[in-house]
């Protein structure tokens, strides 16, 4: 453990990021905003999901700064009289829970089916590179609009309420396995003609086994930085969804849910309660993006600036 | 019964616009403990060769005709899994670049245990002891730290003798070693020979050597094969073909040693080229080449000559042995 630790400390990964003050700065903003909204039920001062605590008295109530603030309610409330500090917290953590499980399923997809494509090649790389062409031809938001309307018209607004959070992981998860699979293969593909691939073919290995133990940890590289790219997209999809009125119900938005319900509302002059939610959403995604490239940048071994 | 009998092998890629054979009627056969090598230049099909044994030929390619017999078994006859429990356990086969016939991403000790696991139902510990003293064998100093290592961070030599290790895990009785020692510094190469050499008289292991260096060919090998574009054109024991070669391509390859020359004058050379496997010329493939080329040589392809336990493939020698 001591070795393992000893070796990062010691990566070129660990100095390029001490010396890279947007990555430092990206990084403490994710971790910050990570942090805050899985501690949400310890720290957020009202319980959005508790009917009790909310008061429609209270509701479209400015920010304290504002004239007609309420101490009780830092960032104001929304039409309903939720928080918007506590709903905010919950409904960032909504968004990135989505957005990770997404991200795993992609992967998990993805992975599997470009590293056989890209390993066995021949016919099966070419059904599997047809299929993913087809995916991507539907966009994700064309399929994920489909699926969860057909979802919600035959299945009632009830069950779909209940079940947002585990269609809306499925729907972005499947949608985009091809960015994983493309990404994969070609690595494969490259990494196939090795010779240290020869050498465990040779040894009598199950191609199983050459596959996931050698040459998949040799593609990680460009599968972290496409996840952290994937993990932000997500995160979009899922806004853009629930903007949509597709995505989290409003009894349990999430930040896209809450910037389309303070929307109707933000010519009447309640703005913050879109422009909250979707600042924070501008500012996850971005760093999240920011942490990307710079992963990009230092994985990419062809790539060695100062 | 020979251990390893290879014959009338034939390993053809498709192309577009045509086929190629890149190796054609290979016949040999290797015995418990001898050491043998195939000599030739480059794109002669030694390496096509090694990896044809071992039923690995990278596709498009195919073994179009002929068998490797294995202790009396066809190797294409055998289901994949019977195929692999003799790969890298029965036969194991040696690279001709350490840096790159090691996972970098995986530590030594990790590459040795899973190769051991492979092949044998045994724990991690016994597969690391096993590995450590595999280690200690080919004169790793400190193997079992090695084993926590990853190969960047080993040089040449000590990569390649972590490789010839692995070779040996699983106490193969054939290695086939595919220029074992291109890759490396020239004093190291004379080092790691000579412990291949040691290795296999101790554990009386079959060699298959493969270079286009005869001076290795000579300290090492017991018999000796010299291939030309895809095929055996000499075969005989590595002392005799030395001494006295027959085929006028060994012939040349033999005075091209630096060591046959004197010193200020020019290094001698066979002129021309290796044809590509595209355009083999018609008759013996050698003929453009060949100081002793007649009409025959143009448009036949000569038989092999058996004379002395030696065989050769050339008009000229043929001829020679009649008048004889």
């Amino acid at each position: 453990m001591t070795r393992y630790w000893q070796l990062f400390r010691d990566s070129a990964f660990l100095y390029r990021f001490k010396r890279d003050k947007v990555a430092i700065v990206s990084f403490a903003v994710l971790v910050i905003l990570v942090m805050l909204s899985f501690c949400a039920p310890l720290i957020a001062p009202f319980d959005p999901y508790d009917p009790t605590q909310i008061d429609i008295m209270d509701s479209d109530i400015p920010p304290v700064w504002q004239a007609e603030g309420d101490p009780r309610f830092r960032l104001g409330t929304d039409a309903q009289g939720r928080d918007m500090l506590s709903t905010m917290l919950y409904g960032t953590r909504i968004s990135i829970i989505i957005g990770l499980f997404a991200v795993l399923l992609q992967s998990l997809l993805g992975i599997a089916l470009g590293l056989v494509a890209g390993y066995f090649g021949g016919r099966i790389d070419s059904f599997l590179m047809r299929l993913a062409d087809i995916q991507l031809s539907f966009s994700t938001l064309m399929v994920a609009i489909v699926v969860l309307a057909v979802f919600q018209a035959s299945f009632g607004t009830e069950l779909y309420n209940e079940l947002a959070i585990f269609m809306l992981i499925m729907v972005i998860g499947i949608a985009e396995w091809p960015q994983y699979a493309r990404t994969v293969r070609a690595s494969v593909l490259a990494e196939k003609k090795k010779e240290y691939v020869d050498a465990v073919r040779v040894i009598g290995l199950h191609p199983r086994r050459i596959m996931f133990r050698h040459i998949l940890p040799n593609t990680l590289s460009p599968i972290l930085v496409i996840s952290t790219v994937q993990v932000a997209n997500a995160i979009m999809s899922e806004a853009a969804l629930s903007f949509l009125g597709l995505g989290m119900p409003v009894n349990k938005p999430s930040l896209g849910s809450l910037i389309n319900s303070g929307f109707e509302y933000i010519l009447s002059g309640s703005w913050w309660i879109t422009t909250f939610p979707a600042l924070l959403l501008v500012v996850l995604v971005l760093v999240i993006n920011l942490l990307g490239d710079w992963m990009r940048d230092v994985l990419n071994p062809k790539l060695y600036k100062d | 019964m020979a251990l390893l009998e290879v014959r009338n092998l034939e390993v053809r890629f498709p192309l577009r616009g045509g086929e190629l054979t890149a190796l054609r009627d290979l016949s040999f056969s290797l015995n418990q403990g001898e050491r043998l090598g195939i000599v030739g230049e480059s794109g002669a099909g030694k390496s096509v060769a090694a990896f044809a044994i071992l039923n690995l030929v990278s596709r498009p390619g195919y073994i179009s005709a002929g068998s490797v017999l294995f202790e009396g078994r066809d190797l294409a006859s055998l289901a994949p899994e019977q195929l692999r429990s003799i790969r890298g356990n029965r036969i194991a086969m040696i690279f001709q670049d350490p840096m790159m016939t090691l996972n970098p991403v995986l530590t030594i000790g990790t590459q040795m245990v899973e190769c051991l696991q492979a092949h044998r139902e045994i724990s991690d510990k016994e597969a690391r002891e096993i590995a450590v003293s595999k280690l200690r064998s080919v004169s790793i100093p400190a193997p079992a730290a090695r084993m926590d290592q990853y190969p960047h961070e080993l040089s040449g030599g000590m990569r390649q003798r972590v490789v010839i290790a692995i070779a040996l895990l699983t106490e193969p009785s054939v290695i086939i070693a595919d220029e074992p020692t291109t890759a490396l510094d020239v004093t190291i190469q004379a080092e790691i020979m000579e412990l291949l050499l040691e290795l296999c008289e101790n554990n009386n292991v079959a060699l298959l050597l493969i270079t286009h260096d005869l001076g290795v060919v000579s300290q090492v090998t017991q018999r000796t094969i010299v291939m030309y574009a895809g095929r055996i054109v000499e075969e005989g024991a590595t002392r005799s073909i030395i001494d006295n070669p027959w085929h006028p391509y060994t012939h040349g390859l033999i005075d091209a040693l630096p060591e046959r020359t004197h010193r200020g004058q020019r290094l001698n050379q066979i002129p021309g080229m290796m044809p590509s496997l595209s355009a083999i010329p018609e008759g013996c493939a050698f003929h453009p080449r060949c100081e002793h080329m007649t009409e025959l040589c143009q448009t036949q392809i000569p038989g092999y000559t058996l004379r002395d336990e030696r065989r050769v493939a050339c008009h000229w020698v043929e001829k020679q042995g009649e008048s004889r």
